[in-house]
């Protein structure tokens, strides 16, 4: 009997806590609240399940548990119920799929007047590259990467020359414009994941990924890396800063572009080349961090 | 993946087949008493040696579908270059031709309880597929000889990688051979011999279609033909 | 009604007495024994073995997350070896070897009645080839550089770098070594249980007389033999790269700010490989649950499986769907997005088999007599933690759902339920259910109660919340979730709390550890026959059943494996050898 009374609280708990807890999504950030409410389909859908199943299960041990003379019912199969069980899992399954199908069409259309911009993975730091003036972001190859030009941008390409560089720094974001996020890694698999903002796509490296959000509102999100990268993968955060339009253009005049950037290098400065200090810095403070961890 | 999808709906089929003469829409609460017990609705009267067999060829078919598929995956990337088969692969492609009919005589004559015969054709497949792979070997050889070394490009580990397969899988039937062999001479009874060597014949049949589909395979003559037939469907 | 005499039976392809190996000597008896039930134990034995290290590496995780900063010792690289050891052994070695190589072992040739299995000596090379890549397993643990820590999908390039613990010393290279190992022997050990099934069943014993479990057990063995294949040419590829530095999943790749060797490979075809096989492998550990499951019910409900017709065309059309739904796993792999309109929709399409297999459990206790046994408590406890990870596969499946909860915890808290806790809760209420056969005696009741409670409610506690976490945003695979803006700090109290579920139910299993090997001595005899079940393991002559199962002569089969409360016979099972028609002539309305 202990075990009807722990089924109808599994339920009962199960569902108080859902709607209780105060463990529940970030508020969204982006447009893909489409996604937010296939989840609360999803969540009625199966919930209205677990239940009835649970219940009914609940009440069946009730009901039919073992009493001295009982005797159980004879019936091999129904074929009515079980083409009608069949019938209604079947509309709800289609329920669950239609809107998550349409939803993912959404997702993989990217809007023609999407902004692309590049995040670029390596162990363990993100780097972002904008299109210059000329809207065109350079091509680039892992190839090419070297100390002075940790993001392999192809140094002969004149669309890459103007490109802005952020390494390893804070992306900034114009509010209400949608980016295409071009995804690569110059190492293994990445994933830029931004809670706040639903999408995630991982990044392969010798191939450019690509998923498309906009950015709803302002403030300061933080991005998390969301596939196994080795050892200091829990490290991997960054920031995306969504600034209105003015506080993104003022951003944008501080960055540096390619060219700028691989100037003093080629000039023979006995400047360190910027890249390479950005670089090793980082491995230092994510090893120190590790390192910090493991005392 | 699309190899690997067309084997596994050809195993598919065979287990619908299959599946088709077991009655699976019977209502078994109504029949008692030995309902069922006719002659294909039961075990096969195949022996059961062979059965396993083919279960087990069905999984080595598995693996060298799933190679292909990879093959085949790789190969769709822009920066794909082939390397050159040495023409002794042809000469190989004989050797191992001869001892599959070799085999297949050798089961023939088993069936007619022809020992010496039995024998000859044993001893025959045996060596030319020991031959077949000191071929392989030197095929090897020639290549990294050429500079076409392992991991110098993904298509010459591909090569290296499944030929080394295929050749482990010939190794692996040669200890079955050498078994059926040890029997043959030393009189092993001769029904349990004719069961050996057509095991064998079986294995080599396949070993040799697997050879030759992976043959078409790395000389790229698999690709063009797939290339034709979906011309011709579009 | 048929009722036939055979008219041109075939002899039954029994293990012949000749082929039959009569054990001589202590050796050859329990060691080197080819006696599929010997193999079982040995199978079994092994698996709960690795299984228990696994249990206390996901102590050690839990300790991590629960308590982040308070154990030093679990530095991100042991963090990430424990998860990839505790995933690997989890699924394969235990899961996989526990309900093939041991439930199989044991129960297919005692179910179909046949002497043995049809290939005795493989089946003991194939465990003694498990017992190799265990120890290779384990051999890692005290290599230099220590275990992988790749995580249990092994994904290159990271696998095979220096940035993972592993990496580039011995871990991953033992990894790949007993994985291929592992599938060398279990593919011995599938042989003979589909030849078995396929060939040594007795007179009488169609297909469709065959029990649920021997049903689940075949056609996952069935999958198994076509999926292992995938996994093992993605670990020797990989074994390749690593070892002779090929670039089958390699490509171009700046380490660290030095460019490697590797050039021209393709990391998403691994992925391919390793679902086309990590897919089907979910359905090998959960087609013998539902299989099993579907006899417990029905043996301790005192009812015939409800719709026995639809539970086998189910268990078929789940396993061949599922070997077209890898790429579920996928979806936000960088693969072709266009492939997840057509993963989302067979994914969801495998929902309907899987659904009905749950009503025809259910329905099986309407009207029943339940007898609330220990066994009957762990298949009522599957079905609860089945519907709930089954029903959260569904937002996973539904592949923009999976976009924001893929890689979270949200994957984390599915997985647990669907394939780890409810299968496990299964292998309990079977090892309740036929330990009496195998020993002759029964376990401690009290004991298995308590275990019961604390394994079914404590897991239950562990994974459910788990799922909000994953709603909140927090990633998988984090050793520490320090510098964190989405983890509030109530959300570290519920991370201490599943901390301190997880150690409880650790603890109860070793109640049932000490219940097991207590009551081999001193539980209650059982008799031959203790839940008055029809199939045929419960028939034998002795129990334990000795070398051969049935003493002279073969039994034969007259009947289903479910014919419980049958209307007008005196007792409420009729055992599947018993000839005689007690079924009423016309189906029921
Ligand atoms: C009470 C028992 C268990 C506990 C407390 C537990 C705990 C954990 C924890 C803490 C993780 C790491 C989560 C993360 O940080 O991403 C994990 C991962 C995992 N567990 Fe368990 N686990 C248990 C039982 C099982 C069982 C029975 C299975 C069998 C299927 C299983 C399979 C896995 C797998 C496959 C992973 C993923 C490893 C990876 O990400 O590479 N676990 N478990
Ligand atoms: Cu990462
Ligand atoms: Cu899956």
């Amino acid at each position: 009997m202990a075990v009807v009374l722990v089924l109808v609280l599994i339920v009962v708990g199960s569902v108080l806590f859902h709607l209780l807890s105060p463990w529940w999504w970030t508020p969204i950030a982006s447009n893909w609240d489409y996604i937010d409410n296939t989840i609360i389909i999803s969540f009625w859908i199966t919930g209205i399940v677990f239940a009835a199943v649970v219940l009914f299960m609940a009440y069946c041990v009730f009901r039919f548990r073992h009493r001295e003379g009982n005797r159980a019912a004879y019936e091999p199969e129904n074929k009515r119920l079980e083409s009608w069980l069949m019938i209604v899992t079947a509309f709800g399954v289609t329920a669950l799929l239609v809107p998550g199908l349409f939803v993912w069409s959404r997702f993989v259309t990217v809007p023609g007047d999407a902004t692309a911009i590049e995040v670029v993975a390596q162990q363990w730091q993100w780097s972002f590259r904008l299109p210059g003036k000329d809207g065109k972001l350079g091509t680039s190859d892992t190839r090419d990467v070297t100390a002075d030009n940790p993001l392999g941008v192809a140094p002969k390409d004149p669309n890459g020359q103007d490109d802005v560089l952020v390494q390893a720094a804070d992306l900034h974001l114009p509010v209400g414009k949608p980016v295409k996020v071009l995804l690569r890694s110059i190492d293994v698999l990445h994933d830029f994941y931004i809670p706040e903002f639903r999408a995630k796509m991982d990044m392969i490296p010798g191939s450019v990924t690509y998923f498309w959000f906009t950015p709803t509102r302002t403030g300061t999100f933080q991005v998390l890396c969301a596939e196994l990268c080795g050892q200091g993968h829990p490290l991997m955060h960054g920031v995306v800063v969504v600034d209105t339009e003015q506080d993104y253009l003022a951003w944008l005049g501080q960055q540096q572009t390619f060219a700028q950037l691989s100037a003093p290098q080629q000039s023979g400065s006995a400047n360190q080349p910027p890249g390479k200090i950005i670089a090793s810095n980082l491995g230092v403070a994510a090893n120190s961090k590790l390192s910090r961890s493991a005392q | 993946m699309s190899v690997i999808l067309v084997f596994l709906l050809v195993i598919a089929g065979f287990a619908g087949w299959w599946l088709s003469h077991q009655r699976l829409t019977a209502k078994p609460w109504l029949e008692q008493g030995l309902a069922g017990d006719f002659v294909g609705f039961d075990r096969s009267a195949l022996p059961t040696a062979k059965i396993g067999l083919g279960v087990f060829l069905a999984v080595v078919g598995c693996l060298f579908s799933l190679f292909t598929s990879a093959y085949f995956m790789r190969m769709g990337l822009p920066d794909w270059q082939p390397l050159p088969l040495p023409r002794l692969l042809w000469l190989n492609t004989g050797m191992l031709v001869l001892s599959s009919v070799a085999l297949q005589c050798a089961v023939v004559a088993a069936r007619k309880g022809q020992i010496d015969n039995v024998r000859l054709g044993l001893a025959t497949a045996g060596f030319t597929t020991l031959a077949f792979l000191v071929g392989q070997l030197m095929a090897w050889r020639q290549l990294t000889g050429d500079g076409y070394l392992l991991a110098s490009n993904p298509a010459n580990s591909f090569f290296y990688l499944i030929t080394g397969m295929h050749g482990l899988h010939i190794l692996g039937g040669l200890v079955g051979l050498g078994r059926t062999s040890v029997g043959a001479w030393n009189g092993a009874r001769p029904e349990r011999l004719r069961l050996s060597v057509e095991l064998c014949a079986m294995y080599w049949h396949f070993l040799l279609f697997v050879w030759l589909c992976i043959f078409a395979l790395l000389a790229g003559w698999a690709a063009t033909f797939i290339d034709i037939c979906q011309r011709l469907l579009t | 009604m048929v009722d036939v005499t055979p008219a041109d039976a075939v002899p039954p392809a029994e293990v012949g007495e000749v082929e039959l190996y009569h054990p001589h000597s202590w050796w050859t008896k329990y060691v080197f024994s080819q006696d599929a039930k010997v193999i079982a134990v040995q199978y079994s034995a092994t698996a709960t073995a690795i299984g228990l290290v696994a249990l206390v590496l996901s102590w050690l995780m839990r300790l991590q997350l629960g308590f982040p900063g308070t154990f030093d010792f679990i530095t991100p690289e042991a963090y990430y070896q424990f998860i990839t050891m505790h995933g690997m052994i989890m699924v394969i070695y235990l899961l996989t070897a526990l309900f093939l190589g041991g439930f199989g072992n044991y129960l297919i040739p005692l179910m179909v009645g046949a002497r043995d299995m049809v290939f005795p000596y493989v089946n003991m090379l194939s465990y003694w080839i498990y017992l190799l890549a265990v120890l290779v397993l384990v051999s890692s643990f005290f290599a230099p550089g220590g275990p992988t820590g790749a995580g249990w999908t092994l994904y290159p390039p990271q696998a095979i770098m220096s940035g993972t613990p592993g990496g580039q010393d011995w871990g991953i290279i033992l990894m790949l070594s007993s994985l291929i190992l592992f599938i060398v022997g279990f593919t011995m050990g599938g042989l003979n249980y589909v030849v078995t099934v396929l060939q040594g069943r007795t007179r009488g014993m169609t297909l469709m007389r065959l029990p649920l479990t021997v049903w689940g057990i075949f056609t996952a063995t069935v999958m198994a033999l076509l999926a292992f294949p995938a996994l093992f040419v993605a670990c020797v590829m990989m074994l390749l790269d690593r070892v002779l530095g090929t670039s089958f999943f390699m490509p171009a790749i700046v380490e660290m700010g030095e460019q490697l060797q590797h050039n021209g490979g393709s990391p998403i075809l691994f992925q391919h490989l390793f679902w086309f096989f990590g897919h089907p492998e979910v359905y090998i550990v959960a087609l013998p649950a539902f299989g099993i499951v579907s006899d417990l019910i029905s043996t301790h409900a005192r009812k015939n499986i409800f719709g026995y017709r639809m539970m086998v065309w189910a268990i078929i059309a789940i396993g061949a769907l599922s070997f077209v739904v890898w790429a579920h796993h996928m979806y936000v792999s960088g693969m072709n997005p266009y492939f997840g309109f057509f993963f989302a929709t067979t994914t969801l399409i495998i929902a309907v088999p899987t659904a009905i297999k749950v009503y025809n459990w259910v329905l099986t206790l309407w009207r029943g007599d339940i007898h609330l046994t220990i066994p009957m408590l762990f298949a009522l406890a599957f079905i609860v933690t089945f519907v709930n990870g089954g029903l959260t596969g569904l937002f996973l499946g539904n592949v923009v759902v999976d976009v924001p909860l893929s890689d979270t915890m949200f994957v984390v808290a599915h997985f647990h339920m669907v394939m780890g806790v409810a299968p496990i809760l299964v292998i309990f209420g079977a090892i309740y259910h036929w330990y009496p056969k195998v020993t002759g005696r029964m376990l401690d009741e009290t004991l298995g109660r308590f275990h019961f409670w604390v394994t079914f409610v404590g897991a239950y506690l562990i994974f459910f919340p788990m799922h909000y976490l994953g709603l909140m945003g927090v990633p998988r695979r984090y050793a520490e979730l320090t510098d964190m803006t989405i983890m509030t700090e109530s959300a570290r109290h519920l991370n201490s709390f599943i901390s301190i579920m997880a150690f409880i139910v650790g603890f109860a299993q070793m109640v049932f550890l000490f219940n097991l090997i207590w009551s081999i001595r001193h539980g209650r005899e059982a008799g031959g026959n203790p839940w008055r079940a029809t199939t045929l393991e419960w028939q034998t002559p002795q129990t334990p059943p000795e070398h051969g199962n049935f003493g002279k002569e073969l039994p034969i089969v007259y009947r289903w494996a479910y014919d419980y409360s049958v209307p007008g016979a005196k007792e409420d099972f009729i055992p599947q050898n018993v000839p005689g028609d007690f079924a009423p002539s016309r189906e029921p309305a």
